[in-house]
């Protein structure tokens, strides 16, 4: 037996039309540049892995002006990714202590805590 | 019964989107900015020293796994949003791309 699923034809600009919907196609848009860095990343650690010399190169082309260009628009979406991401985790998570509810507004707050610090053990571990 | 196999996917996607959210930016800020105006050098040394030790491994290798299959898992579903959804393709170029990141990242902190 052949399991032919019906598949509905979707529009593809579907999402176009309304604000909301434009807003979460950048959200999830964000995923392409986060990926790309990660792209980036391993690029880095093979260099790494590659020697002094190899490593050298990498953080020059990352210095070159298409280098930083690139890193700035994946700066951008990716801290689009975090505010997004701290909005909705309240409705993703929701927290409840001693049987009260955790108050919105505080389980994204904790995110933002979460970020500044983790963000300042990284700054401070890369020898700001 | 089939037995969903979602929550594997849908963990470490939570996983990477949480990780990606907190430690993406400041490395961007830091290889992006910092780094090419001369405010945190990256001098080989350190940065091969912190690669050579094992939480060091294990940190890196959580930065770089996660968030790549987040953004895979996330890349997916947006296609599937666009109704480029339901075929083979999709899964296997997003999936695929993440754990060919993932296999790099693994040769490379095994080489370093």
């Amino acid at each position: 037996m052949s399991r032919r699923p019906y598949v509905r034809k979707v529009n593809r600009s579907w999402w176009l039309g309304q604000r909301r919907y434009v807003a979460y196609m950048i959200r999830e848009l964000t995923s392409v540049f986060v990926g790309l860095y990660c792209g980036l990343l391993v690029l880095g650690l093979v260099r790494l892995a590659q020697g002094h010399a190899a490593w050298d190169g990498f953080l020059a082309a990352l210095s070159s002006p298409v280098g930083v260009l690139f890193q700035v628009v994946c700066l951008a979406f990716a801290a689009y990714h975090s505010v997004t991401w701290f909005a909705l985790t309240p409705k993703a998570m929701p927290l409840e202590v001693r049987g009260e509810p955790v108050p919105p507004g505080a389980i994204i707050g904790m995110h933002y805590g979460a970020w500044a610090v983790v963000s300042l053990i990284v700054l401070i571990a890369a020898g700001i | 019964m089939v037995r969903s196999n979602k929550p594997i996917l849908w963990l470490p996607f939570a996983a990477g989107g949480l990780v990606a959210a907190l430690i993406i930016p400041v490395l961007i800020l830091i290889t992006g900015i910092l780094m090419p105006v001369g405010i945190v050098p990256l001098p080989y040394e350190k940065v091969a020293a912190f690669a050579h030790n094992p939480l060091g491994k294990l940190i890196l290798f959580g930065v770089v796994a996660f968030p790549a299959w987040h953004a895979a898992h996330r890349l997916r579903m947006t296609a599937h949003d666009l109704g480029l959804g339901g075929g083979v393709a999709i899964k296997v170029i997003c999936y695929g791309s993440a754990w060919v990141l993932i296999a790099a990242t693994v040769a490379a902190l095994i080489m370093v």
